[in-house]
């Protein structure tokens, strides 16, 4: 038999516990409301007991709340937006697992997880082209392509939860802001805050220049010309010596203006004089 | 229909472009016209379509002419749509491709999806109404229509009840898991702080609530990690699944791969990053035939525990020996593998004393080592 506790505290304690439980329609054994001998706190035995019923609950509601709304969820991504914040707030991840109840009942996982499969494959495609860094746009407008005519559309915002969610598979993706937007890094290459910096720089004409980066970022020629000679080695950036004036450093990656002008080869042929 | 203009396409000094997506076909009001395919873009003061065979056919209306906007989900057969609901055409509007219409309102279909985000920025650009503060030539002065005032479609009330009752209900679950956040905190400081008094079974069931739940599990016992029997039971399948791939390249697999090929070959019930990691992590403590691990850099493979990477360094010296010297990408392709995994194998050998790096500005080389063997 377990010891009750004692004194008026543990007793108002105590009254707040069963009352908790009726309101929700549960009455718990006497001896489940037992608490620790010396602090006066509920057993931790006991409240696992206490989590288990509580579970129990929440997945009849949940599996409640699906019925009515997982086609929202499924159609609308404002919603999932809303949701997962509120998930976020109270430190509950919807996506951790896909065994959990979110991802079960609610259908939330196998959204992200499969776009997690595309982003992967979009990125090993065109990695060969910009070094493993993509705009969030371009990453946007490949896996909507690949995703075909019949399939969820995906907003930007998918595509950076996603994202979050493949960090846990080791080094290599990372969420870089330049600009207004992000780029998406997929390879393991080590970009400090200086790497950084010089990419947002370039993010408005697509290249950078080191006078451009002395100018705007007011630093030693030596400093700008050690941040481009890594972003050559790690292939994110091409030099170009015959541009005017001095050497260009471009950026594939911000190739957009280009890509989002994507014409067939018909049309190629058809703009010559 | 008739509110078009043709345009050049060009935009004008403090215009600026917000988002463009092609394959977008208009409708006037429900009737398909011969707009069938084309780019849409939203300026800062415009919407302007393009066709995306003739170029030269090119047409925007203004964003101060746009009342309100709806959104008509996808169907069976169907691209999502924007519907536009527009202001009357001023009477000296500049010629456009219809000369009346008797709709007041246009749709977009987005053949080519895109819908999500064109909307969330034209709506922005609405809420913002950038055009009033960035003035642009006389061209694109026209009327700026009577002032909105929140001219609401029956549907729209309809809509934000159902949205309210949606959040409610929605409200109502949080709370609960937020209940179930603060026990599940609770318990986990117990058992931090009193070891002995749970036993491993309740443990265990305690680590399946919080996934089940998402909570993030503090509790990692040395064996499993912060592995669950769910976790135990996947290990196992992965052992099972991936024995043949391995094999076919040669005995090692990065784990994003891994991932990929695993959930492609489900289809469905996918696992999640984590899933997968945490399984992993119970890889070698469950005695199979595969196991994880991690390399300095922070990349992530699964290895057949028959493959020995050391020995493989040696069959790697070779090749570079012969060849004088090689950059991963190189070696990557003569050998067969993922150029992220024969950098791995190089810095190995690298790292091993086998091999010399040459870091320059045309890539990262390696050399065998003189250095070690001649002396």
């Amino acid at each position: 038999m377990h010891r009750r506790g004692v004194g008026a505290g543990a007793i108002a304690k105590k009254k707040l516990a069963e009352a908790k439980y009726k309101e929700r329609g549960t009455v718990l054994a006497e001896d489940q409301l037992a608490q620790h001998p010396l602090t006066g706190e509920m057993a931790c035995r006991n409240q696992l007991k206490m989590m288990s019923k509580q579970l129990d609950m929440f997945k009849t509601n949940l599996e409640e709340f699906a019925s009515k709304h997982k086609q929202e969820i499924r159609k609308n991504p404002e919603f999932r937006v809303q949701f997962q914040d509120m998930c976020a707030t109270i430190g509950v991840d919807p996506l951790a697992s896909g065994k959990g109840f979110w991802s079960e009942m609610l259908g939330v996982g196998d959204f992200y997880y499969e776009l997690g499969v595309q982003i992967i494959e979009v990125c090993l495609a065109l990695k060969h082209r910009n070094g493993g860094l993509i705009t969030l746009e371009e990453l946007h407008q490949q896996v909507l392509k690949g995703r075909g005519k019949f399939a969820q559309d995906v907003s930007q915002d998918d595509l950076i939860r996603a994202i979050k969610k493949l960090k846990a598979l080791g080094t290599g993706f990372g969420i870089i802001p330049v600009g207004g937007t992000y780029l998406i890094q997929s390879v393991p290459a080590e970009l400090n805050m200086d790497h950084t910096v010089v990419l947002q720089l370039a993010e408005k004409n697509g290249y950078v220049t080191v006078s451009e980066i002395k100018a705007s970022l007011k630093w030693e020629t030596e400093r700008a010309r050690q941040v481009l000679e890594h972003l050559l080695k790690e292939g994110l950036a091409w030099l170009d010596l015959q541009a005017p004036g001095e050497a260009h450093y471009w950026l594939p990656a911000l190739f957009t203006d280009l890509y989002s002008q994507e014409i067939t080869a018909e049309e190629a042929r058809e703009a010559l004089p | 229909m008739d509110r078009f203009v043709w345009t050049s396409g060009l935009l004008e000094i403090n215009e600026t472009l917000v988002i463009q997506q092609r394959g977008v076909r208009i409708y006037d009001g429900e009737e398909k016209i011969k707009f069938d395919a084309g780019t849409l873009l939203l300026s800062t003061h415009r919407l302007i379509w393009r066709d995306q065979k003739n170029h030269e056919c090119c047409m925007a209306i203004l964003l101060s002419q746009i009342v309100f906007i709806e959104e008509q989900a996808a169907g069976i057969g169907k691209s999502a749509k924007i519907v536009v609901h527009l202001h009357p055409a001023p009477p000296n509007k500049e010629p456009g491709p219809f000369q009346s219409s008797k709709n007041s309102y246009i749709k977009l279909s987005f053949k080519e999806h895109g819908q999500i985000e064109f909307y969330r920025r034209l709506s922005e650009e609405m809420t913002q109404r950038r055009w009033e503060n960035m003035p642009v030539s006389q061209s694109l002065q026209t009327n700026r229509g009577p002032q909105p005032g929140r001219i609401r479609a029956v549907g729209i009330v309809g809509i934000e009840r159902k949205l309210e009752e949606k959040r409610k209900e929605t409200d109502k679950n949080i709370s609960e898991a937020k209940e179930m956040v603060e026990l599940s905190k609770s318990i986990a400081n117990k058992i931090k702080d009193k070891q002995g008094d749970i036993t491993e079974d309740e443990t265990i069931r305690f680590k399946s609530y919080l996934l089940s739940m998402g909570i993030a599990n503090p509790v990692t016992r040395e064996t499993y990690g912060s592995g669950t029997q769910y976790h135990m039971q996947l290990a196992k399948q992965l052992a099972g699944i991936l024995q043949v791939p391995l094999e076919e390249r040669g005995g090692i697999m990065s784990l994003t791969e891994v991932y990929c090929l695993v959930n492609r070959a489900r289809g469905m019930e996918l696992l999640s990053p984590e899933d997968l990691v945490n399984a992993c992590k119970m890889l070698e403590a469950l005695k199979l035939p595969l196991r994880l691990r991690v390399f300095d850099s922070g990349v992530m493979v699964i290895e057949l525990q028959s493959h020995k990477e050391e020995e493989m360094v040696a069959s790697a010296l070779e090749t570079v020996s012969e060849k004088g010297s090689l950059t991963s990408e190189e070696f990557a392709k003569l050998v067969g593998m993922s150029v992220l995994l024969a950098k791995e194998r190089l810095l190995l050998a690298e790292k091993m004393g086998h091999l010399c790096r040459d870091d320059s500005v045309e890539g990262l080389r390696f050399y065998p080592n003189l250095f070690m063997t001649q002396s």
